[in-house]
């Protein structure tokens, strides 16, 4: 092949892969516009604040707000312990090459493939069905109160569907802590727990609030797993305790977009939700962001 | 006036296989109070090997099938019964490859306190001016401990490595070719140190430059293949050895 030819040919590669990303960056942008577009008038304080009137054609969405970082609060704090403490013991206290270290991460890896829609059918069936209706019959004599739809059970099927992104980005976070680390802490005196809470968990954090800002983002995102455990059409006050349903923002959209009496009455209505849920889930990971930045200076220690 | 030079360690046909092969060949010597014995030898005559044993950091790997005996203050350190991790606290190490952790200089020296949380240190910054001074790096430092020890040099680094081993006052330093990656001055900074700390520890020294052990150390083991070639003191090493490979691989006709 000669010269110019292979000049061209790596030419037009730049311009395809420069071309790929400015698709991409286009796509979003128009979403983003769009959504802002047609949103953006109809945000207002009193919009966030107040409760869907008339039908929903009317009024604010703040049930939803509130349902939505109540429900994805709940469903870190169930889903980072767990998915943290599997991880450190599959790398750090299980033996890599045993069976069952094979079979966790299988199952770990089929967890990740599952429809999310399999989540909430499986949420019905063992957390409300089966664990709920198991604590009613046990502790009140059968009365209906955790045998429901709820907010605790969304939360946990939730915490279920995001398990294998916080323990993957966990192992990962403390696959890259050098073994040269761990040796100084053993010659150092630490037991093998405090090796990883003193030099290892601390290296590993970043990658812990990584896994947990995309966990969050998937949380915020799924409205299959909730729909059967949790997630209401419509309610008239706000969710206080965990037995209660509780109304969210991407299940509000939907219903907006399907269940509405007057479309064009909620169209605007629409529009400004879908930006307020964006905007949430920028806040989250933002926040997410700052307190790793935060912890990644205290860590490394400065001035 | 004689002082009763009673052993630290006393190891008797050490013999450490990984499958098939032979890592060390049944090595017997002892540790005395106050020394700095320096092991020298080609690569892979199981220097690294030997030194980790003396502090179980072989537990750590796979496979390793361990024989002899290794009496520290008279027991043997591979006794079911003994707890590695008080071992590790008496017996200190400094690997070749610096290694401060990802945190600040203080905060890495306080580490080996913080892991004995029963003993917490009440005088821990004079503590950590104490180690540094010995190490040779407090003037360099005093003024920026809240720094990250991964911004000092490599020489401050590994100085601040052999501080931090000093925080919890062992009875024995291992050193692991200390000086391999570093400029002169910081070689020099680390060979004076040992010569102060060996008044209240021993210090084993592994080392690929023979001119370091001559110049440091009380006695030189010879190692080669796995195996005690020859264990003297470094004078007669160096002008006099008994064994002709000693002869040849400290006059640098081999290794
Ligand atoms: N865990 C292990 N399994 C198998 N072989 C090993 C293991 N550890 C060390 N060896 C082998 O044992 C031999 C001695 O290794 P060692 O690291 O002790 O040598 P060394 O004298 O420290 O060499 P150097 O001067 O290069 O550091 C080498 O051939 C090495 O490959
Ligand atoms: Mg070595």
């Amino acid at each position: 092949m000669n010269r110019r030819w292979i000049d061209l040919i790596s030419r037009a590669f730049t311009a395809l892969t420069g071309l790929a990303c400015a698709t991409l960056v286009l796509a979003v942008a128009m979403i983003l516009g769009h959504v802002a577009y047609h949103g953006w008038a109809g945000l207002s304080w009193k919009f966030l604040t107040t409760a869907p009137r008339n039908g929903m054609t009317e009024g604010g969405i703040f049930p939803a707000i509130f349902g939505t970082v109540f429900l994805v609060v709940l469903m870190t704090v169930a889903v980072v312990p767990l998915g943290v403490s599997t991880a450190i013991y599959l790398r750090e206290y299980a033996h890599a090459d045993s069976r069952w270290v094979q079979a966790v991460r299988m199952a770990i890896q089929n967890l990740a493939g599952v429809p999310a829609i399999v989540f909430g059918l499986f949420g019905l069936g063992f957390f409300i069905e089966f664990v709920g209706k198991g604590i009613d019959a046990a502790f009140f004599g059968g009365k209906l109160y955790f045998g429901q739809p709820a907010i605790l059970w969304a939360a946990l099927t939730l915490a279920l569907l995001t398990l294998p992104t916080v323990v993957v980005s966990t192992e990962e976070a403390l696959r890259v802590v050098p073994r040269g680390h761990r040796e100084v802490a053993y010659s150092l005196g630490a037991t093998r727990w405090q090796m990883v809470r003193r030099v290892v968990l601390p290296q590993a954090v970043d990658g812990i609030l990584t896994g947990t800002i995309l966990a969050v983002s998937r949380g915020v995102g799924e409205v299959a797993p909730i729909l059967f455990t949790g997630a209401a059409f419509y309610l008239p006050f706000l969710p206080t305790r965990l037995n209660q349903q509780f109304m969210v923002m991407n299940y509000h959209v939907y219903v907006l977009a399907t269940q509405s009496p007057d479309i064009d009455a909620t169209l605007p209505l629409l529009y400004s939700t879908v930006l307020v849920l964006l905007l949430l889930t920028l806040t989250l990971n933002s926040a997410a962001i700052v307190i790793r930045s935060r912890l990644r200076r205290r860590m490394k220690g400065s001035k | 006036m004689p002082v009763p030079t009673e052993d630290v360690f006393r190891i008797e046909d050490l013999r450490i296989r990984a499958g098939k092969k032979e890592l060390l060949k049944g090595i017997s010597l002892s540790l005395r109070r106050n020394e700095i014995l320096s092991a020298i030898g080609p690569s892979g005559s199981g220097k690294t090997t030997f030194l980790r044993c003396l502090n179980r950091l072989t537990d750590l790997e796979e496979g390793l099938t361990i024989e002899g005996r290794v009496l520290f203050k008279g027991k043997n350190i591979f006794d079911p019964e003994t707890d590695a991790i008080e071992l590790r606290r008496k017996v200190g190490m400094v690997f070749a490859v610096p290694m401060p952790l990802p945190m600040s200089i203080r905060d890495n020296l306080m580490l080996p306190l913080r892991l004995q949380s029963n003993s917490l240190e009440e005088d821990a910054d004079g503590r950590i001016e104490t180690c540094l001074r010995a190490a040779f790096l407090w003037d360099e430092v005093k003024d920026r401990l809240s720094l990250a020890a991964t911004s000092l040099s490599g020489g401050q680094q590994q100085r601040l490595c052999l501080a931090r081993s000093l925080m919890v006052r062992p009875d024995v330093l291992l050193l692991d070719e200390p000086c391999s990656g570093l400029d002169p001055i910081s070689t020099a900074k680390i060979e004076e140190a040992l010569q102060g700390l060996k008044k209240v520890m021993s210090v084993v020294l592994v080392t690929n430059n023979v001119k370091q052990a001559s110049r440091t150390s009380d006695r030189t083991a010879f190692l080669l293949m796995g195996e005690l070639v020859e264990l003297g003191e470094t004078g007669q090493i160096f002008t006099n050895p008994r064994d002709s490979r000693t002869g040849d691989y400290v006059s640098g006709r081999f290794g």
